[in-house]
């Protein structure tokens, strides 16, 4: 019993990861203000820059770098669109998912002919898990061994960093300058602005470091979780993120309790399938799929407590003219 | 109070497109000077302002502050020129705290551990020093709206501002608080700073200004010395003509009720009882007034009335019928067939499309009526030779109903609401703000046209915080605080009584 319950936590985290990745990314950018539905593209952008230069250089490293990359590039359209240019949020953000859907499915039939996949990585290309220290030396021991051999350690450096992501993002926004002002920037930019700051470039930096997360998300799923990219392969996880931001209420400890939450049912969901559960039968996987977006929608609805969004997401900053 | 002026302005022009908003303005500031800027909504001061903050570029001018010719692409650089400036609508981040909306933008360092201690130290020295009593760790959004403004002044002092530029800071406060407002501001002045007043409020500048300089149309058009000066010969270079500040009418000859409001009670969106236990009842044939700070439940109380906004309990008698709010929700067509006319308080967000052409505002809310609608089509003739009769006959410029509603000015945008709703000939008429952010011309046209509806055996509820407007034109003042009526008092009222009244302070005598 202790056994499955460990496999099912560790798959958690494994699953979990992507989603904490991207719902922090999403976080930047919404409390600065501008709404980001393109988290998925981001992602699949990200995943597919990584999985090509992973494949060609064999270096995971510069594997992780394209996909950052490739989902800054896309990250910088959305800012054009909706900061630069003052578009709706919304539209530019499906555009996005779009382009990237498209984009890598086409590139990777140009590049590889492989019905838009990547080659299998090599061996460099990907990130390996990582055995921590006396990892093997506490194996045996009753309970502590397999908490910490199979649940803290042996994963890839990805999940460690999304990991670390929260109480650095926790950091950066409340106790840093950079911090104040995005918060500020997301509730009423106009007070930013009167007071000598550049509403512009703040949601720029905010919208950079969205593509970065995504960026990190995005690699970790063609080049740690799995060995290439697949077209497609987010397969709707920048929407789960986008719903565990705002189960979160934009709050970095609240987005990792969410996303582990998703992780958790997702888990739980590939555990049970084809299984029989006495009294109740076999519970279709999709009713775990589903179970997030139901408990975002039943939150929103106001039986969670209240999710109140940044003020000013969504909106486009204008100068009053008065 | 010689040497070199604070500010000097000299043929400052801006364009916004075919609008000329500021043209050749020279103006002079004296250091450790209140300086007043008088004139009416459109007349281009807070463009003049913005320019002076960084907001906007000047198409051509020079900006001399201190001695020194200088130029402001940006507010940034208006702060380092200790230039500040408290806008009208607070520029106050509402969820964080009054001590991380000072430090915003002059944070002293990228991380916040730091700054925030010294910013804590500065606060205290500037409460001492100004009697600028604020709880830095307070959320904005719990501070009642004159500390609010407290926090405003706070962050431009933080910011080593020599030179106060306020626009429009009474339209928010109760009499009282703007005492206290003036009272800062004569510290302030006393210190050796240099004020800038922005209003539109004559009696403000006769209170407090040392010089007042009166633009109109986008042009500088007289400075006076405050004590060399009258409120009529002001009111006068402000319109251009001589205007009647009081609105004139004949005694009230009030007869049968024909509105009624009992035991009304409404709680909003967050849970909060805004409107409580609220009764009285409006006669044909006079006007009566609420008076009350904005936010005190007046709002609340007019949009339950034009049936936008439901009540938890409270019956209404309206055109012989009895209606239970509490069970079931009146909705705004019905209001209007019970012959109750709606002027709402923001014109932009309920009383009209701006996006739409004139004649077809000209109708809104109308639009089932058979005259205009056969059920299907509209009966685009008809509308169109409404609004062109609405247009004649209350002068509303420029007489084109085909134009696009957002390019008419605030006082001809209220007119067309005003006449659409007038021109129904309802039993009632709710007003809401009839002349906010229009020009002093059309409010003595709006007023003049309520008390023709008064004289005409109709109904009228205004509710305005133009505590002048009410006194001008009720024939009864209702004042509300905190959601309840406090007082009535007759159309003789003084302004400090019903100020004291307003700000609770007399709440429980009635």
């Amino acid at each position: 019993m202790f056994e499955t319950l460990i496999l099912l936590l560790d798959s958690t985290v494994r699953l979990s990861t992507p989603l904490l990745l991207a719902c922090l990314a999403g976080l930047y950018s919404e409390r600065a203000g501008v709404v980001d539905i393109g988290l998925e593209g981001k992602m699949l952008g990200a995943a597919f820059g990584a999985a090509a230069v992973g494949y060609i250089s064999g270096n995971a490293f510069l594997g992780l770098l394209a996909g950052i990359g490739v989902s800054i590039g896309l990250a910088l359209i959305h800012g054009f669109a909706s900061i630069s240019n003052r578009g709706n949020q919304i539209v530019s953000g499906v555009a996005i998912n779009f382009l990237a859907a498209g984009l890598t499915a086409l590139l990777g039939q140009a590049w590889f002919r492989q019905g838009g996949r990547t080659p299998p990585l090599p061996e460099g290309g990907r990130f390996t898990n990582i055995e921590l220290p006396f990892a093997e030396a506490v194996r045996d021991v009753p309970y502590i061994g397999p908490l910490y051999g199979e649940l803290i350690s042996g994963h890839n450096i990805l999940v460690y960093a999304a990991f670390a992501a929260v109480p650095l993002t926790w950091w950066i926004l409340f106790k840093t300058r950079f911090g104040l002002r995005l918060r500020a920037v997301g509730e009423n930019p106009a007070a930013v602005d009167t007071a000598g700051i550049s509403v512009i470039w703040l949601r720029y930096r905010a919208v950079i470091m969205c593509g970065v997360l995504c960026g990190f998300a995005g690699a970790y799923l063609s080049i740690a979780q799995s060995a290439g990219f697949i077209a497609n392969m987010t397969a709707g996880k920048g929407f789960i993120a986008l719903a565990a931001l705002i189960f979160a209420k934009w709050q970095p400890r609240n987005a990792m309790f969410a996303c582990l939450l998703f992780g958790f049912l997702d888990a739980a969901a590939i555990r049970l399938q084809g299984q029989e559960i006495a009294g109740i039968g076999e519970i279709p996987v999709q009713f775990f799929q589903a179970l997030p977006y139901v408990l975002t929608v039943i939150l929103l609805a106001g039986f969670i407590g209240k999710a109140i969004p940044p003020k000013a997401a969504g909106i486009p900053y204008v100068k009053e003219r008065t | 109070m010689n040497g070199t002026p604070a500010i000097e302005l000299r043929k400052i022009n801006k364009r916004f497109g075919p609008v000329h908003a500021n043209r050749n303005i020279d103006l002079v500031v004296k250091k450790g000077s209140i300086h007043g800027i008088i004139g009416e909504n459109g007349a281009g001061k807070s463009t003049l302002m913005s320019i002076l903050y960084g907001f906007y570029h000047a198409d051509d001018g020079d900006i001399v502050i201190n001695g020194n010719k200088v130029s402001i692409p940006d507010s940034k650089s208006a702060i380092s020129l200790g230039i500040g400036m408290v806008h009208q609508h607070f520029m106050l981040v509402d969820n964080f705290s009054v001590l991380e909306n000072v430090i915003l933008g002059a944070e002293g360092g990228a991380r916040l551990a730091g700054g925030v201690d010294k910013a804590r130290q500065e606060l205290r020295r500037l409460e001492e020093e100004y009697e600028l009593r604020v709880d830095p760790d307070a959320i904005v959004q719990d501070l009642p709206v004159g500390l609010q403004q407290r926090v405003e002044i706070l962050k431009a002092l933080f910011r080593g501002a020599d030179i106060l530029i306020l626009d429009e800071p009474t339209g928010v406060l109760t009499p009282a608080e703007a005492d206290h407002l003036f009272k800062i501001l004569e510290v302030l002045r006393d210190e050796g700073k240099t004020v800038l007043l922005i209003t539109h409020k004559l009696r403000e500048i006769m209170a407090i200004t040392d010089t007042v300089s009166v633009m109109r149309r986008g042009e500088m058009v007289a400075t006076r010395e405050t004590s060399q000066t009258s409120m009529s010969e002001l009111a006068e270079l402000m319109v251009g003509r001589s205007v009647l500040l009081r609105v004139e009418k004949e005694q009230a000859q009030p007869s049968d009720t024909v509105l009624a409001i009992e035991n009304l009670t409404v709680t909003d969106s967050r849970g909060v009882q805004v409107v409580k236990d609220v009764s009285f009842e409006v006669r044909a044939g006079e006007i009566v007034g609420i008076a009350g700070v904005s936010g005190n439940g007046q709002s609340e109380l007019l949009e339950t009335l034009a049936g936008i906004r439901r009540a938890t309990s409270g019956t209404l008698r309206i055109g012989g019928q009895v209606i239970d709010l509490a069970d079931r929700i009146i909705d705004p067509a019905e209001m209007r067939q019970l012959s109750m006319g709606h002027v709402p308080e923001d014109r932009h967000r309920m009383g009209l499309v701006t996006s739409f052409p004139e004649y077809e505002n000209a109708i809104l809310g109308y639009h089932h009526d058979p005259e205009y609608s056969n059920g299907v089509f509209l009966d685009l003739a008809a509308i169109k030779k409404t609004a062109q009769t609405e247009i004649e006959r209350y002068d509303i410029r420029p007489p084109n109903p085909l134009l696009k509603t957002a390019n008419f000015s605030g006082g001809n945008q209220q007119k067309i609401v005003l006449a659409r709703e007038i021109e129904r000939d309802p039993q009632v008429l709710l007003v809401g703000q009839p002349t906010r952010g229009v020009d002093i011309g059309a409010i003595e046209f709006i007023h003049k046209r309520l008390i023709e509806m008064r004289d005409a055996a109709k109904g009228v509820l205004l509710v305005s915080v133009e505590l002048d407007e009410i006194r001008g034109l009720s024939d009864r003042i209702l004042v509300m605080f905190d959601g309840r009526i406090v007082g009535e008092r007759g159309p003789d009222a003084s302004e400090g009584e019903l100020g004291l009244l307003m700000a609770g302070v007399e709440g429980e005598a009635s």
